[in-house]
């Protein structure tokens, strides 16, 4: 079955990206018209999609909808490119361009349109009062971002997703580095610009080893095995046809590469997943993704929410087949898999720990994303497909919702700060983003403050309402099913979870305010706390689509509606019937209540933490934090495990030192350079002899020549003085000596 | 009668002031005046050789005759291109006539 229109949705914020990068950039009305007019046409399209497919039975199983071009043809084989919409990409069209859609809307209210431009306010840095100078070209980034985005998610193939990765991969750049004037007093700060740079290079180690794997499977797609298997799909690289294959499965999970002891299917997994964890930021390549918040907030919720870390996890649960090759319930982890569980659960605690000494609203925010996705990838280490999934849905909805709602209280900060300075004088020098200065905002911004909460809470798991609950008791139950280490691993990381976004909400919205800016900070325009509304539905709902069948009470309430399990088994559809039965799918007979439990007692038990810890901390913002008790561990982690200074002197360092003495004082100056300057030097020689050369050879001659002549005119002038005496007296002379001849002759009698 | 090597030697000592006037004159009339010297003793010459060596004859009376003529003409056009020269540069000396001079 085909839907002619699916691959349509992307096009709509390229179309946006064109139209205003080339015609509409002058007017910031029809540029934010076009882009959020784009983005929900998207929007649309994805849905209508989307229900379509709910609407169609055993989607997946017998039904997709695809269809692809001839792309490139290579020799016997053809790279084709397509799209793809199968439950996995239902799932994503269903939150990313809602998502996107919000942030887009958010991004009105957040640069101040309407209001006049403030004469202050140059390019490149935040405004203050005014409405954003690049407006236009905000929008613009935003909407190849979200082109991005959803070319990734319809692609049908491998090249075909990579290459809307690497698109998100330059917005993010430019984006992150939006407002690249920015300048700080504090040198050690890292501004927008570094921040630009630091994702840039950061994410592209992870993207060079991606690229490596999608070259070798592209060779182990070519041989001529393969293309038994394969036949005319040889060569595509097209997930259907490689990735749900069983046949090819089998043969990628037997056939040993040129590694020993990893099977092509292991070596190319362990190659992708490389570029996850680049992309999604986890250990060791995390550095990134909290300098990343020097950008502006709606470009945190993009990349954090909707888009690029998203994509990470996304594009590992359409490579699950290719990890899992060769993987039965029960088996020993394949090397792919073993390697993405042990980064995810690190990552999940290590991002935890650091989570809960940071101070900045949105850095909190930005380590419990690294913490979060490594509960996602974890999930799908050991198998746990479904879980990986809805964990993604659920937080990406809290996720966009706690990012925008930590914009707005910093744009309620902002006015604050501006209205204490205009009203006694008094220059109160704070960080509006640091949550020491905050407090008491619960009163001042009610719409922030209930969105925010709801979000919080989703994201500590609050039990049954929220959807963070029902997706990370769904991750933790696999753990507990497949790998024990894994389950207690996350345990205390969904602890550590409740615990610091219980101090982050007590941080800013209870207790008094503690500045004055914090004292004057008021609510945010609808546009801004609109989209936090619509989110916020969706934190708390999207988690009632997977209630297991099994859960006590509600498990028979949802049976009877029809929801029970019912992403999961939507989902589930992706994959091939075999996997299903003997891979993914938990066979659990009953309720398993340790998982549960766990769960219940890390989310209960990490905001009653957080609430006794924190309830009188903070009077003042000069009072210390309550967990400096653990002493030099505590400044330990709030310098993120000293891991940015490792690499600074570890990497950045030695390569600058390359740069300097290597690359440009030797190679360049001295052996180019040198070099250059040699042969020049020679021919400047030569030249110089030829010059003389050609100087006494062929110039000089007639010079002299002539010269001669000269001279002979010269010297034989002075008897042409121009006198007829003088002439008379040659001629008499003349005749004397004739006439003595003519006499001689006669007298000599000749 | 007186003979001819006297007329000879009054002819030649009168050709040799002529010329030296000619020479040694800065004055462009002198210089016209030893021209006419010059010619003058040709004169002598011309009539003194007539009468000792062919008195028959009449070609030397008629040759001196021509000479005078022509000496007259060469006279009146080097006095006028010499008053011409003097109009135009208020001056009559030899040397300073040298416009086509290199």
């Amino acid at each position: 079955m085909q839907i002619e229109y699916v691959w349509l949705i992307p096009v709509p914020p390229l179309l946006s990206f064109f139209i205003i990068w080339l015609l509409t950039h002058r007017s910031k009305t029809l540029s934010h018209t076009v882009a959020v007019g784009s983005i929900a046409l998207s929007w649309v399209l994805s849905w209508v999609t989307v229900f379509n497919a709910i609407g169609v039975e055993h989607f997946g199983e017998d039904v997709i909808f695809a269809g692809s071009v001839p792309w490139l043809p290579t020799g016997d084989t053809v790279l084709r490119m397509g799209v793809l919409v199968d439950p996995l990409t239902a799932v994503m069209l269903f939150f990313v361009p809602l998502a996107c859609l919000m942030i887009f809307v958010y991004s009105v209210g957040y640069s101040n349109y309407g209001k006049p431009e403030d004469s202050h306010d140059l390019p490149g840095n935040p405004p203050h009062n005014g409405v954003e100078p690049m407006y236009s070209r905000f929008f613009c980034y935003l909407s190849l971002f979200a082109f991005g985005m959803l070319t990734l998610v319809v692609a049908d193939n491998l090249l075909l997703m990579f290459i809307g990765w690497e698109i998100m991969g330059f917005c993010s750049y430019a984006l992150i580095g939006f407002w690249y004037g920015r300048n700080y007093d504090d040198p050690k700060k890292i501004t927008p610009r570094q921040a630009a740079v630091k994702a840039f290079m950061t994410t592209r180690v992870g993207d060079v080893v991606m690229m490596l794997g999608i070259v070798y499977l592209y060779f182990a797609t070519t041989t001529e095995q393969a293309k038994e298997i394969l036949g005319a799909n040889a060569g595509t690289l097209s997930f259907r046809a490689m990735f749900y294959n069983e046949e090819f499965l089998q043969y990628i999970a037997a056939e040993p590469s040129f590694v020993a002891g990893l099977s092509i299917a292991a070596l190319t997994g362990i190659l992708l997943l490389v570029g996850t964890v680049g992309k999604s930021a986890q250990f060791p390549l995390h550095v990134w993704l909290p300098d990343a918040m020097e950008g502006p907030t709606p470009v945190s919720a993009m990349i954090h929410a909707a888009a690029m870390v998203s994509a990470g996890v996304y594009a590992m649960i359409r490579l699950f087949p290719v990890l899992s090759a060769g993987w039965h319930e029960g088996d020993p982890l394949t090397p792919p898999m073993l390697v993405l569980g042990t980064i995810g659960a690190f990552t999940a605690l290590f991002a935890a720990t650091i989570a809960f000494t940071q101070n900045d609203v949105k850095k909190v925010l930005a380590y419990s994303t690294i913490s979060q996705l490594g509960f996602m990838l974890a999930a799908l280490g050991i198998g746990g497909y479904v879980a990986a999934a809805f964990h993604l849905m659920t937080h990406a909805f809290f996720k966009a919702l706690l990012f925008l709602g930590s914009g707005s209280i910093i744009h309620g900060m902002e006015h604050g700060m501006a209205h204490a300075e205009h009203g006694s004088h008094s220059h109160e020098h704070i960080d509006p983003q640091d949550m020491r200065f905050m407090g008491g905002l619960r009163s001042k911004m009610p719409w922030t403050f209930w969105t925010f909460l709801i979000g919080g809470m989703a994201l500590s798991g609050f039990p049954l309402i929220t959807a963070g609950f029902w997706s990370k008791d769904e991750i933790l139950l696999d753990g507990w099913l497949h790998a024990q280490p894994v389950f207690w691993t996350l345990f205390i990381a969904a602890t550590l979870t409740a615990f610091y976004t219980t101090r982050q909400l007590i941080m800013v919205f209870f207790g008094q305010p503690r500045t004055q800016a914090a004292e004057h900070a008021h609510e945010s325009v609808w546009t801004m706390t609109a989209p936090l509304v619509i989110l916020s539905f969706f934190a708390i709902t999207t988690g009632w689509l997977n209630i297991p069948t099994e859960f006590p009470g509600l498990g028979s309430i949802a049976h009877n509606l029809g929801i029970d399990h019912w992403l999961g088994h939507f989902v589930m559809g992706t994959l091939l019937p075999e996997e299903v039965v003997e891979g993914v799918e938990p066979a659990v007979e009953g309720f398993i209540w340790q998982p549960l439990a766990a769960s219940i007692i890390a989310a209960l038990g990490g905001i009653a933490l957080g609430y006794l810890v924190y309830r009188n901390a903070y009077k003042t913002a000069d009072d210390k934090d309550p967990m400096e008790f653990l002493g030099p561990m505590h400044t330990f982690l709030q310098n993120k495990y000293y891991l940015d200074e490792l690499y600074h002197n570890l990497f950045v360092r030695p390569a600058q030192w390359f740069s300097e003495t290597v690359a440009y004082k030797f190679l360049d100056k001295s052996l180019i350079d040198g070099t250059l300057h040699t042969v020049g030097r020679t021919a400047v020689t030569v030249g110089n002899f030829f010059k003389r050369a050609e100087k006494y050879t062929i110039d000089n001659p007639p010079i002299y020549l002539s010269d001669g002549f000269k001279w002979v005119g010269k010297s034989f002038r002075v008897i042409q003085t121009g006198r007829v005496q003088n002439y008379l007296l040659i001629g008499m002379l003349i005749a004397v000596l004739f006439g003595a001849v003519y006499l001689y002759q006669i007298w000599a009698g000749v | 009668m007186i003979p001819l090597s006297w007329y000879l030697t009054l002819a030649a000592a009168l050709f040799a002031i002529g010329l030296y006037g000619v020479l040694a004159r800065r004055n462009a009339v002198a210089i016209l005046m030893g021209v006419e010297l010059m010619i003058n003793a040709v004169i002598i010459n011309l009539v003194a050789f007539w009468r000792y060596l062919q008195p028959t004859g009449i070609s030397g009376q008629v040759f001196a005759v021509i000479v005078f003529a022509v000496a007259a003409a060469e006279a009146s056009v080097g006095l006028a291109l010499i008053i011409s020269i003097y109009r135009r540069r208020n001056s009559v000396v030899a040397e300073e006539m040298n416009l086509l001079k290199w």
